[in-house]
């Protein structure tokens, strides 16, 4: 039996609202009890004891969009290298997009790619399959058969699906097997050929900008159709003030809706991609300081339910290029919790709706047991150092591709700790760099 | 109704629809149903009650069983059967179809059959030509000889249709044969049951007088019946359901999910049967369980009961 004990943490668990200092024992996996004076009687014999000396311990982070390499472009990432940025970010479940080569879309997939994330990955790997056929948007796949070998969400991953009647039928068709839906809410011909929000700031650097509608149309447009079919859908990477007031009208109306942001969208903003840096192109883009605001109160108030980091690798090849033939995408497995604790640090953002947003918040979208600090909840635990200052350096990353906006930033708060199913999958020597 | 042979009960001008029966008329085409049912009389009727009289088939979509079926039932009868099958005839060359009921009534039929890809064009039809009109099959609205065929069958095998737990299973939402089921079938007293995707479920099904279910577990539980409906290749490319494989996996009728029904539940499928896709071969093709083979034998005296009925109770043809 392999027991662990951690002693004097700060416990913060956002599904219960606990926050606490107090010891957890974790036993087999599990966690075994926790809180104040659980050892009162002493501490069992043959456990290993870790001083957390006043840390944060929280239920490990659940990241809903990860993209790997794996299959078929492993040079930019393989499941191994972004299970070991994740443990080092503190993410101990990555949910892997379909857009691979080739793409998750039938069964033999979903199994191949739970088997090597069981054997290469440090943390828990979790499958979204494809929505439709090659992700051409055009037909739906083996959703039943795929939810059945395990995959716990369905995605099109970058690719919108403009063809309405398509999605209803998608929506319809999944809510037999209650499967999760997650849509980029994108309309294709709007933002066709764009890379930039369309303002004044990317008028002046001349860059093919798409309005911010874009978004709201089809976020609308999906809303409808949740309530047409009774589907559950996740309006994914929303970026916009714009879109805020129609999500919150359908979780007013008790629909199946819920919404995901990236960290980037929460932490940056069209200024950043000022002298065309391209490390900060992202999909959809960064928009206005007023919509980042927007986004961080949507965070505290519960109209977003999950940040996600996007993870997306692109080798250097495909971002140092002109700003519009550059490739959209960051890596941010390492970059999500101290992005957000650096936020929480700054005042912009609650510690407790942050950590819900990445651990019990997706862990309910998914139905996991994990996100969450109860006795007998597996132990997928991170200890962090909320206000530890760090300077953000892309090389240092451990993933296999090192495109990140973030390089180069001071970044408050960090990962000491990653424990995943009971075992110890990272540990950070010092808390300095 | 004592002797249903010689009897005039029936009062209905076409049958277009369910909705045109009551339950009597239900009962007396059933009862002369059961009568035709015997081979003596099938083959040898003591009156050939259409000689003399001309059935014209109209079929607009290609069928062979039920344009077969309506054939060889109004020629035991004694009428001149005319088929047409106008896919290849004077639709193609542009005629509308009330040009073509023109026509028809000018050779003053006596009774007439259409199959039509249009919902209502029966109905339209038999606004224009002064004879008996029945619908064989009309878009993805009704198909009511299959419905009355099927509770022939049923009738013939258990006796009675009262408190029968009835599911029909599959692509509801482009089956005539369903809709003509589900209100025949709640008339005679089942409790009937629909099953399928959520996107081959018509919206709002479950104010039909039917219970709705989206697994097989659940909605084959306790049922005395399982009709199985075919599924159009065709639906895989519109995104109905993603594929075969998957269809079957979670809608086919085989060994396991039969065994979730009462366990001398019976099996029915209007045909033609896609093997593995709806209902698997061992299935369909065992005699203990399977009405299928039943269901086509039915069909001729069920019709014949449908051609008499009419041509009885209209023998001045109808206004």
């Amino acid at each position: 039996m392999s027991r662990l004990a951690i002693l004097g943490a700060r416990l913060v668990d956002p599904a219960s609202g606990r926050d606490e200092i107090g010891d957890v024992l974790v036993e087999n996996g599990k966690i075994a009890a926790l809180g104040a004076g659980i050892f009162a009687d002493g501490i069992p014999e043959g456990t290993e004891n870790i001083e957390a000396d006043g840390l944060v311990l929280a239920p490990g982070l659940i990241d809903m969009r990860v993209v790997t390499g794996e299959p078929g472009t492993e040079h930019k990432e393989t499941l191994a290298s972004a299970g070991r940025a994740a443990a080092a970010g503190g993410v101990t479940t990555m949910v892997v997009m379909p857009q691979t080569n080739p793409v998750i879309e039938d069964i033999s997939l979903v199994d191949h790619i739970r088997r090597s994330g069981r054997e290469n990955s440090p943390v828990n790997v979790l499958i979204a399959g494809a929505l439709t056929k090659g992700l051409n948007a055009e037909e739906m796949t083996e959703l039943g058969l795929m939810s059945d070998a395990g995959a716990v969400m369905f995605s099109n991953g970058d690719t919108p699906i403009s063809d309405t009647r398509l999605m209803r039928r998608i929506m319809a068709y999944s809510s037999t097997f209650n499967a999760l839906i997650a849509h980029r809410p994108m309309d294709p011909y709007l933002s066709q050929g764009s890379c930039a929000h369309e303002s004044d700031y990317s008028s002046r650097l001349g860059l093919p900008a798409a309005p911010a509608v874009s978004e709201r149309i089809i976020a609308e447009r999906d809303i409808a159709l949740a309530e047409l079919t009774g589907g559950r859908t996740l309006l994914d990477l929303i970026s916009s003030e714009e879109t805020l007031p129609a999500i919150r009208r359908a979780k007013a109306r008790d629909l199946e809706v819920a919404a995901s942001v990236s960290i980037n969208h929460l932490a940056l903003n069209e200024m950043d991609i000022g002298d065309y840096r391209s490390f900060a192109k992202l999909d959809p883009p960064l928009r206005t300081e007023n919509d980042r605001k927007a986004l961080l109160n949507a965070i505290d108030d519960g109209t977003i339910d999950v940040i996600v980091s996007s993870h997306d690798p692109r080798p250097a090849g495909e971002k140092r290029r002109p700003f519009a033939e550059a490739s959209a995408g960051a890596v941010g497995l390492e970059i999500l919790l101290s992005a957000g604790l650096t936020l929480v640090a700054d005042g912009q953002m609650d510690l407790m709706a942050f950590l819900a947003a990445v651990t019990c918040n997706p862990a309910a979208l998914l139905g996991l047991e994990q996100g969450n600090l109860e006795e007998g909840a597996p132990a997928d635990l991170i200890l962090f150092d909320a206000g530890a200052p760090w300077l953000c350096d892309a090389e240092m990353l451990a993933s296999k591709s090192k495109n990140t906006p973030f390089d180069g930033r001071h970044m408050q708060g960090k990962a000491v700790m990653t424990i995943c199913n009971g075992k110890i999958v990272f540990e950070r020597r010092t808390t300095a760099n | 109704m004592s002797n249903p042979l010689a009897s005039k009960a029936l009062n209905l001008q076409h049958l277009l629809a369910i909705s045109d029966l009551n339950r009597p008329n239900i009962e007396f085409l059933l009862d002369l149903g059961e009568k035709y049912l015997d081979l003596s009389v099938q083959k040898g009727p003591a009156i050939k009650i259409l000689a003399g009289k001309t059935l014209i088939n109209l079929f607009f979509e290609n069928s062979t069983r039920t344009e077969k079926s309506f054939e060889l039932a109004g020629r035991r009868l004694g009428a001149d059967v005319i088929s047409m099958a106008i896919a290849r005839s004077s639709v193609a060359k542009g005629e509308t179809l009330l040009d073509t009921a023109a026509t028809l009534n000018a050779m003053n039929p006596d009774l007439l059959v259409i199959r039509h890809g249009a919902s209502g064009a029966p109905a339209l039809l038999a606004q224009k030509v002064s004879c008996p009109v029945i619908n064989a099959g009309d878009g993805t609205h009704e198909h009511p000889t299959q419905a009355l065929l099927d509770a022939l069958t049923l009738r013939n095998r258990l006796g009675q249709l009262d408190g029968l737990r009835v599911a029909i299973c599959g692509d509801i939402l482009h089956s005539r044969v369903a809709r003509s089921n589900v209100q025949l079938l709640n008339i005679l007293g089942c409790e009937v049951r629909l099953v399928g995707p959520t996107t081959l479920l018509p919206a709002d099904a479950d104010r039909w007088g039917v219970e709705v279910f989206h697994d097989m577990q659940s909605g084959l539980k306790g049922c005395d019946v399982i009709m199985m409906l075919r599924l159009q290749l065709e639906r895989m490319a519109g995104s109905f359901v993603p594929s075969k494989r998957e269809y079957f996996h979670f809608y086919g009728l085989d060994r396991t999910k039969l065994d979730y029904a009462k366990p001398d539940a019976l099996v029915m499928h209007p045909g033609p049967m896609n093997r593995g896709v709806e209902i698997s071969s061992d299935i369909a093709d065992d005699p203990d369980v399977s009405l299928i083979t039943r269901q086509v034998e039915t069909g001729v005296a069920m019709r014949m009961a449908i051609l008499h009925g009419l041509a009885d109770a209209n023998p001045g043809g109808v206004s």
